[in-house]
């Protein structure tokens, strides 16, 4: 294997070498909001548009077969990154909000009834609180939460005690993207499973980090999005398992996800493509693959280990200004995100006084209020890393954030 | 750099004059912003002359908000309540003298929703009253 060179990698993202005044390089360190794209990224969509725009599945001429043969090619890349057995596992959505919108509108309406328990956690990104709620509100679901740690962990006694009252869902983020917490997802599956529950995963921060295979966590629906694995916005996955998306009624209606229409009634399209209604961002799906291969190129083992490196430098040098508190600090595994606070500081000043310095970090509740609810307050500074980040830009944000320090004391 | 966070803001977010609640009061109202969790109060008592004479804001949030909220209230001792309801957006804008893009201005222009919404004894800051005395 050879050596991580990110100064190469650096060169492959054209946005990273732009200033965002004169003289003020840009520092971005919120790639947990969403990742930079790097120039094979956007050159495969601009190619498409240039040498192969045509609608796909529906024509028989030269563009059509070639968008179509582009865009399947593309499901296949990313269902071999996550470790799926069959594309047809893998249903295109606009994000990991839509995918898991997908089972709750599909499978959640048509297998979950009232008083069904379903089993959150207290970690969640709103996009895996929301569309249940919704739901349990139309169905008298009851939703029960596994309990977060001061350490930042998911309390595995507390599900325990979930999981002895035969809940019929538990869905949980794998790595949340405030703590940056890595939950155990395998054997959390595991026992669920035994429970005889149905599992979704909350991929948004797991699959672009670091190895995940659909197949070794034997999870049952998997929930990710593009943008923030250096792949296009308005693009994202679910994967299901066979014979779970098999069973669900279609999502939304229209072209593309039908078999056969009569004026009153259809019949649905076979997998993948019964969840696929409607003309979809093509371009984007064929920068989806584009970014899994880019990916692939470097190894994701290697972006781990490399982002591993990063956060715990971070960690320790963090500590030292005085005051900063890290959400989560604790927790055993933890991926690249660190959410921390000030005293006496608000995280919307922090921001805008990094982003005087060129530091693109995040300020608020990173769509996971009730987790600072939990916490006890009602905004953090998040600082997030990814393959393309540098010890020197830490050393930069660490400096930045004394010089906040000393504006306010 | 720093030009957002000019002294003047900094001065008014670590040492506001207008801090703390009135009780009792002629006006009173409260508000946040549930994008960023800024919470702010403000008590007006009113003289016989239909006059500002004391002005209090309690509450938490970033400097932006906070300064704005003593600057605002600063501004406004010894005016006719009915001068209040024509104050707009630019004036809060000068109080500050700064400029803000669109995250950071919902900030700055909280403390005058919320002094309008209770001058105008309304049950909900808009950012309808931002603008030119509306009711
Ligand atoms: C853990 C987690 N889940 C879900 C999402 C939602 O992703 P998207 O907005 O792309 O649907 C995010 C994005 O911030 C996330 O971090």
């Amino acid at each position: 294997m050879t050596a991580y060179n990110v100064e190469k990698i650096r060169k492959d993202f054209p946005i990273l070498g732009i200033e965002v005044s004169p003289g003020v390089p840009l520092v971005y360190l919120d790639s947990t909001a969403t990742a930079q794209k790097p120039a094979v990224v956007i050159d495969a969509m601009d190619e498409y548009y240039r040498t192969s725009n045509g609608n796909i599945h529906r024509g028989v001429h030269y563009l059509a077969e070639r968008a179509t043969s582009m865009y399947e090619a593309s499901r296949a890349k990313v269902a071999a990154f996550i470790g799926a057995d069959k594309p047809k596992e893998v249903i295109f959505t606009r994000n990991a909000t839509e995918s898991i919108n997908l089972v709750a509108q599909t499978w959640g309406r048509a297998f979950l009834n009232k008083g069904d328990l379903v089993v959150l956690t207290e970690m969640e990104h709103h996009s895996n609180l929301v569309p249940w709620q919704m739901l349990a509100k139309e169905k008298d679901l009851r939703l029960e939460f596994i309990t977060v740690t001061e350490d930042g962990e998911l309390d595995q006694a507390v599900y325990d005690q979930w999981l002895d009252q035969g809940p019929k869902l538990v869905a949980f983020a794998h790595m949340s993207n405030v703590l940056g917490t890595i939950n155990p997802a395998k054997a959390m599956i595991a026992k669920a499973r035994r429970a005889g529950a149905i599992t979704l995963v909350d991929g948004a921060q797991s699959v672009p980090h670091f190895p995940v295979s659909v197949k070794d966590l034997d999870v049952d629906f998997m929930a990710f999005s593009a943008h923030k694995m250096v792949g296009p916005t308005g693009v994202g996955a679910l994967y299901g398992k066979e014979e779970l998306l098999d069973k669900m009624p279609p999502y939304m209606g229209g072209g593309d996800m039908i078999r056969k229409v009569y004026l009153r009634s259809f019949t649905p399209n076979e997998l993948p493509w019964k969840f696929e209604a409607g003309t979809f961002c093509i371009a984007e799906a064929i920068g989806f693959g584009a970014a899994v291969d880019y990916l692939n190129s470097i190894g994701m083992d290697a972006i781990a280990n490399y982002e591993h490196q990063l956060v715990q430098s971070a960690l320790i040098k963090m500590k030292t200004i005085p005051g900063l508190e890290i959400m989560g600090e604790k927790a055993a595994h933890r991926g690249g995100v660190v959410s921390f606070t000030l005293p006496g500081i608000h995280p919307h000043d922090v921001a805008q006084i990094l982003d005087q310095n060129g530091i693109a970090i995040r300020a608020g509740h990173h769509c996971a209020m009730p987790l600072h609810d939990k916490f006890g307050i009602s905004a953090s500074s998040r600082a997030s890393f990814y393959l393309y980040n540098t010890e020197e830009e830490i050393n930069h944000l660490v400096v930045s954030l004394q010089k906040v320090v000393k504006m306010f004391s | 750099m720093d030009d957002l966070y000019r002294e003047v803001i900094i001065e008014h977010y670590k040492n506001p004059g207008y801090r703390g609640s009135l009780d009792p009061n002629d006006i009173s109202f409260e508000d946040e912003n549930p994008l960023c969790g800024d919470h702010i109060k403000i008590d007006l008592r009113v003289g016989g002359d239909g006059k500002v004479s004391e002005a209090a804001f309690d509450g938490h949030g970033c400097a932006i908000s906070q300064a704005s909220a003593d600057l605002l209230l600063e501004s406004i001792i010894g005016k006719d309540v009915n001068e209040i309801k024509h104050l707009t957006k630019t004036d809060v804008m000068d109080l500050l003298g700064i400029e803000l893009g669109p995250v950071r201005l919902k900030c700055a222009l909280l403390p005058l929703k919320i002094l309008k919404a209770g001058v105008y004894g309304l049950g909900e800051a808009t950012d309808d009253l931002l603008e030119e005395g509306q009711a």
